[in-house]
Parts: structure tokens; C-alpha cells; sequence
């Protein structure tokens, strides 16, 4: 008698689409290459050296977390690396080496391996560091004081703190194109607002995040902006100019996006976008800090198991 | 294998395939030398009066292994019984495997019960493993009456063309077979669903006919209540419960051919699909081993491929190459090692595909969470398991690649076992 052949026997289905998780890194963090080469070209070699870094220990820290709790080494699915470059993008680009070690430790171990890796954590891990390093150093995020040095050839303020402190008149010192273009003051990847939407744009296109969640997201911030805009134009910005500053872009593609912390059924996507962006603009407008990106997508974070509660009744229900 | 398109914001569709354009004869297999039959029930319980090596058996001659139960196979080849052997198959079901060693004399008598008028009990003994498969027995509980039988003339899955052939090429003894399954039944509404566009051409049968859609899983029995019936079958129910009974058009068109000719059918109709995924429909006697088909179709199976009963979305991988053809073997699938999509441990990342791609919308994503960690009965309760038909899609689209629709039957199955385990322990 023949030896007989032994064949691979699992569970239906037996087909596969072939999406995986590194792919969804991998272009999530294609995508959001435009912004970065752009910040990079205006803030210098200081910029490479903090996204360097900041993505280097991301995939460091994950891979040390992986050692000590004897888990399978998850560096592979680019997870990591897109926590450290995501983190960068949001600093100032003289960020002291100390605090990026920092911001991605807490990221990477604090914001999500504790959760028990990927997909466990119910805060977006950047914007969970990137608040607490906020609160522990505030001056790290004063971009008017961090980028003192700077002086390249458009307005060396930050745009939402002068709007902040010297009212609504001076968002007319800032051209769209220069928002647009990453001529203003902010973020390493965050100021280059043209290279955020196409990056955002590709991933909507490919399905890599949900359009519901950022076209909701830019909804709320845009509602809540004009409001307060027509409530006294020269207290609050208009509008387009709340969307091409700060977080805004960064926050609706990249950060209000991130996968285990955000909804999955259709209305709570609308609900937690818009959520995110009224917050963002109350926070901006009447609350103590110059941006509310971070604060509103730590709160809708929070709120997002509870939104998803809302869904569409399963055929067949009985109740 | 379809693959995600690069607009991944599109919704993966998967369709079934139209059977279009002049139909080739399915190849004919040739008898085997050796058939096997699974009959139902562990071998340990075989009443060795019924039948035991070395009798002499004809074809169409129902195997009785036990007294004690309704189970049988039906002989589908003249000869003597060969060995008897233990088989184990999906979720350690077991079965006797007897196999039949084919003479070459034929007996062309007719068989004696397809010979006398149609009744449901001589039906029920000798006609529930017809190719196809008659699901009789649904007939006879007098608290579920069926008022319904739904005739589909497609397939479940995906690629597989066999009852669509049947529909378009067998049309004179799927009208014999409505006739006799309302004789054998007393069923009088009958329902022909019929994927796509060929709705026109069956004003002659007996029966009301409806366009099914070619979207996967359009043609699951639930899905075909919701939409083309316009019934919601309450989660955990079964379609019987409502008073319908779903039955293939092979195996109407089976029991026709039985009643026109006097004969067993003993031929089955299988889509069998190579490692090119190229489709090719084959007639085999039930029983030959499935080495036999892939020989004649010059099929090479290696160590680490994969064969696969049913559809690429929701067969089952068999173990054994001369695994035999059943009475309701619509397809073969045989995947070659490298095209083998593994799954992984990985966690899920909450992406919500799978929820937006349910057809019955179960919020899989909290599902899967509380399966991995075996709380099936607050599965059921709070994630809609039980609305889960089984179509595998979720498992098709996770970027994770978690085995979903496994832990889904799992959790089905141990809930079942729990249910009965308590049913036994408070009747003793």
C-alpha cells in the first residue's frame, strides 16, 4: 500500500481575499509620507533627526514589550512604526530626544501593549502620549516657543495660538495657500495640509480607514466653526480656517481613524466623527488650550464602545 | 481566489456563477472497482445480521447497519460488501465506511420500489440518499407541517454549477420529479428559485417560479425566505419551523429519473475544480473514490494540497484522497498547497469589515471577542449567533485572518452539546 499523502484539512472558508494587517500599516504610513517629506524640507535636519527616533523606538520599545512578556514579535505588521511616525508628525521638530523616547514609550507600552497589543486599546496610542506629554511638559507644545529659532519666509506663528490670544483678525495674516501648501507653524507632518488630504483621500479610496469617521470629523469642525464665527467674527476664525490648521487634517485622517478605538457601524462613525470635530472647535474656541484635536479624540475614544451600541438589527432577531 | 480590488472602499462582492452559453456533457467518470458508502452511526453498533463481508449486494438496495436507527446508504454498484471499517469525519461524527466490491455481470431489473406507485413511506426507506439528497424525513413531524417546498435550482456556493446544469439540461425529469415529490408529500405549493436571468423558461413546470440574485450568499435558504419569500426566519429556527422545506433541483430531478425509468439513479453530478480554479462537471457513481475523478481528470494531488467537499466559501477539507462521492457531493474543490490561505492568532483590530459585509448584520466584531474567550451562551445572547448563516464572509475579508465562521461553528456545536447534556440530565 501506497504511504498515504497527507493533505491540509481546516474549516471553511476556504478562500481569502488576501487583506492583511501590514498592508493597512504599510500604506497608512505611504500615505502619510507627503506630509512628513514636506515638514521635513521646512524644519530641517532637527525634523529627520525627531522622526528618526521617534519611529525607531516605537519599534524598539514594541519589540522590548514583545521580549519581556514572551510574545510573538509583532514589529512585522509596521503597527509600531506607524505609532512612531504618527508621534513625530505631531511635535515640533526640536522635540529634545528625551521626550520622543518618552512620547513613544507611552505610546507604544502605555497606549497599547498594556491594552494587550493591537486592537486592544480604546485610545488612539499617539494621541493618549501625545496628551500626556502635553500636560507633563506644556512648553514642549508651545510651537511659538519651540520653533523660536526658525525664521523662514512666511509667518513664524502659530496660527492658532495668535488666533487664540489675539483674536480672529489675525487668521487673515495666514493665506489658505500657505496652510495648504505647509507654510505655518506646527507639527513636523501636520502643516502640510494638501499632502494630508491626499494621503487621506487614498486611504479612503482604498479602504484603509472609513470616510464616515474623517468626512464627519471635517463636517463637525466646519459646522462648529461657523457658528461660532457668526455668533462674533472677531472673537472665533471662520471655518476653512479652523480645518487647515493645528491637528485638524492630521486628526481626520490619521488620528480619529485608528481602527480598535473607533466605531464600526455606520451611524456611530457619524456620530464620533462629528462628535470629535465639535469638540475640537469648542476646545479651540472657549476652552484653555490654543488646539482641541487631542482632547476630542481622546473623549470620542472614551465614548465609542457605547456609540456602537447603536446598529442595525441582526435578521432574525427576536425581541 | 478573488483578491480585495485596489478601491477597497467597494464593497467585496462575491457572485455566483451564471452557467451560460452552449452546455457541454459533464464528463462521465466510469464505474469504480471499489465504491464506498458512509452509513450514519459508529461501527461498534452494527447489527452483523443485516449485512456483513462478503454478501452479495445489487445496486440500489438499501444498508442498514443497525436496527436501531433510521440511517442507511443506498448500494449504488452489483457486487459483494468488501471490508467494513470505522470513518470519523467533521466535529468527530461518526460513521460505518463499507466498501463494495463491483462484479461485472449488470442487473438490469428494475428496482422494486421506484416500480410501484410513489408513497412516503416506501420513499422515506429507500429514497433519502438519492443523488442530491431528498430531505423526506422533514416530512413526517406532524407539529412542523411543511405547506412550502422550495426547489433551488443553483448552488449554495460559489463556482459550483452542478444544479444550475441540471435545471437547464434535465428539464423532463425535474417535471416528472415535481410530480411525484407532491405525490410522495401532499405538498401542494411547490417553489422553483432559479439564480439570474433564465426566469422565462419554466412556465411548464408545475410550480411558482422566482429570480434568485447572483450575489453571494443570495442563495442561502434564510436569505432566499427574506427576499424572495418575504419571510424572516427567527434567529435559531430552522426553515421547517416556518413550514418550508428546501430541496435541491438534483435531487427533484433524481427522484424523477428513479419514477420515469423504474431504475436507481445512481449517478451524481459534481463541479470539480482544479488548482486553476477551472470548473468541469463530471458524473460519477456514488461511492467511487474522489482519486478515481481526479485521475480521469488528470488532477495531481501532493502532500500539503488541499481537497475540499462543498465550495471554496463553505465545503469541508476531507483527509483522505479516496474519500467516495456522496449523495449530495455538489462540488470538489482541490487548492494546491501554495494557494492555501493560512489562517493566523492574531488579534482583531476592531476594522469593522466583517460587520459591514454581514448579510444578516451580526455585529462580528464584539462576536468574535466574546467566542475567543468561550462565552458562547452571552454570544448568543447579547451578538446574535444564531442569526449567523453561515456563509463565511467574514472569514473571506479579515485582515486579521481569523478563522470566524470556525469559532462561530464551534460555539453553535457547544452550545448544542450543553443544551443536551442538560435535556439528559433532567430526564434521569
Amino acid at each position: 500500500m501506497n504511504p498515504r499523502k497527507k493533505f491540509i484539512v481546516s474549516h471553511a472558508p476556504f478562500w481569502h481575499n488576501g487583506s492583511n494587517i501590514p498592508e493597512r500599516s504599510y500604506h497608512t504610513l505611504l500615505a502619510a509620507l507627503p506630509a512628513v517629506v514636506v515638514g521635513l524640507h521646512y524644519w530641517g535636519m532637527a525634523a529627520v533627526a525627531v522622526v528618526s527616533l521617534s519611529i525607531s523606538s516605537a519599534i524598539l520599545w514594541e519589540l522590548a514589550i514583545n521580549k519581556v512578556t514572551k510574545k510573538t514579535v509583532t514589529i512585522g505588521d509596521g503597527n509600531a512604526a506607524l505609532i512612531g511616525l504618527l508621534f513625530a508628525m505631531l511635535l515640533p521638530a526640536t522635540t529634545p530626544w528625551w521626550a520622543v523616547l518618552t512620547g513613544t514609550f507611552v505610546a507604544v507600552v502605555l497606549g497599547k501593549q498594556i491594552f494587550g497589543g493591537i486592537g486592544g486599546n480604546s485610545f488612539s496610542p499617539v494621541v493618549l502620549s501625545v496628551a500626556m506629554l502635553s500636560i507633563s511638559w506644556p512648553h514642549l507644545f508651545d510651537f511659538d516657543g519651540m520653533l523660536v529659532n526658525y525664521d523662514l519666509d512666511f509667518v513664524m506663528v502659530y496660527p492658532l495660538a495668535a488666533v487664540k490670544h489675539f483674536g480672529a483678525g489675525t487668521a487673515a495674516d495666514f493665506s489658505f495657500g500657505d496652510l495648504l501648501t505647509g507654510r505655518q507653524v506646527g507639527g513636523i507632518g501636520a502643516t502640510f495640509g494638501l499632502g494630508l488630504i491626499a494621503g487621506g483621500i487614498y486611504l479612503i479610496v482604498r479602504g484603509f480607514i472609513r470616510w464616515e469617521i474623517s468626512i464627519s470629523f471635517l463636517a463637525g469642525i466646519f459646522v462648529a466653526a461657523l457658528i461660532f464665527n457668526l455668533i462674533d467674527p472677531t472673537r472665533w476664525a471662520g471655518p476653512m480656517f479652523h480645518l487647515l490648521t493645528g491637528y485638524t487634517l492630521v486628526g481626520a485622517f490619521f488620528l480619529a481613524t485608528d481602527d480598535s478605538s473607533s466605531p464600526v457601524n455606520f451611524v456611530p462613525m457619524l456620530i464620533y466623527g462629528a462628535a470629535g470635530g465639535v469638540l475640537t472647535v469648542l476646545i479651540r474656541s472657549i476652552g484653555a488650550f490654543e488646539d482641541g484635536v487631542i482632547y476630542a479624540v481622546l473623549v470620542i475614544n472614551l465614548v465609542q464602545p457605547l456609540l456602537d451600541k447603536i446598529r442595525p438589527k441582526a435578521l432574525g432577531k427576536v425581541v | 481566489m478573488l483578491k480585495k480590488s485596489f478601491v477597497g472602499i467597494i464593497k467585496p462582492r462575491l457572485e455566483y456563477q451564471p452557467l451560460t452559453g452552449s452546455i457541454s456533457e459533464p464528463i462521465l467518470i466510469p464505474p469504480p472497482s471499489t465504491a464506498r458508502l458512509l452509513v450514519e452511526g459508529p461501527v461498534e453498533e452494527r447489527d452483523t445480521s443485516l449485512f456483513s463481508e462478503g454478501d452479495p449486494i445489487t445496486a440500489g438496495q438499501p444498508l442498514r447497519h443497525s436496527g436501531q436507527t433510521d440511517a442507511y446508504a443506498v448500494a449504488t454498484v452489483s457486487g459483494t460488501v468488501g471490508t467494513i471499517s470505522a470513518y470519523t469525519g467533521d466535529f468527530g461524527k461518526v460513521f460505518t465506511a463499507v466498501t463494495l466490491l463491483r462484479s461485472e455481470e449488470k442487473t438490469e431489473q428494475p428496482d422494486p420500489v421506484v416500480s410501484t406507485p410513489p408513497s412516503l413511506d416506501t420513499a422515506l426507506a429507500h429514497l433519502k440518499h438519492l443523488p442530491g439528497t431528498l430531505p423526506l424525513e422533514k416530512f413526517t413531524d406532524q407539529t412542523k407541517p411543511i405547506h412550502t417546498i422550495v426547489i433551488y435550482g443553483g448552488d449554495n456556493d460559489i463556482l459550483v454549477t452542478t444544479n444550475q446544469y441540471i435545471v437547464k439540461a434535465r428539464t423532463t425529469v425535474l417535471e416528472h420529479g415535481v410530480v411525484s415529490l407532491k405525490q410522495i408529500t401532499g405538498v401542494d405549493r411547490i417553489v422553483l428559485a432559479v439564480p439570474g436571468e433564465a426566469v422565462q423558461t419554466f412556465g411548464h413546470l408545475e410550480a411558482e417560479v422566482k429570480k434568485v440574485d447572483m450575489a453571494y450568499p443570495s442563495a442561502f435558504p434564510q436569505m432566499i425566505l427574506h427576499t424572495v419569500l418575504g419571510q424572516t426566519l427567527p434567529a435559531g429556527k430552522s426553515c421547517e419551523d416556518l413550514g418550508f422545506c428546501f430541496v435541491t433541483a438534483e435531487a427533484v430531478a433524481s427522484l424523477g429519473e428513479a419514477y420515469k425509468t423504474g431504475h436507481y439513479p445512481v449517478r451524481k453530478l459534481i463541479t470539480v475544480i482544479n488548482k486553476a480554479e477551472k470548473q468541469q462537471l463530471v458524473s460519477a457513481v456514488i461511492g467511487t473514490p474522489l482519486s478515481d475523478i481526479f485521475q480521469q481528470l488528470g488532477i495531481t494531488v501532493q502532500d500539503g494540497d488541499r481537497i475540499i467537499v462543498g465550495g471554496p466559501m463553505t465545503g469541508s477539507a476531507v483527509y483522505l484522497e479516496d474519500y467516495p462521492v456522496m449523495p449530495d457531493t455538489s462540488a470538489v474543490v482541490v487548492q494546491d498547497k501554495d494557494a492555501i490561505a493560512l489562517v493566523s492568532d492574531y488579534p482583531c483590530i476592531n476594522c469593522g469589515e466583517c460587520v459591514r459585509t454581514c448579510p444578516v448584520y451580526v455585529p462580528i466584531n464584539m462576536l468574535v471577542r466574546l467566542l475567543e474567550a468561550g462565552l458562547y451562551e452571552e454570544a448568543a445572547d447579547q451578538y446574535d449567533l444564531y442569526s449567523c448563516i453561515g456563509c463565511g464572509l467574514c472569514s473571506f475579508i479579515c485582515p486579521s485572518k481569523i478563522p470566524i465562521y470556525q469559532f462561530i461553528r464551534l460555539a453553535k456545536y457547544e452550545l448544542e452539546r450543553m443544551k443536551s447534556a442538560e435535556e439528559t440530565n433532567e430526564s434521569s
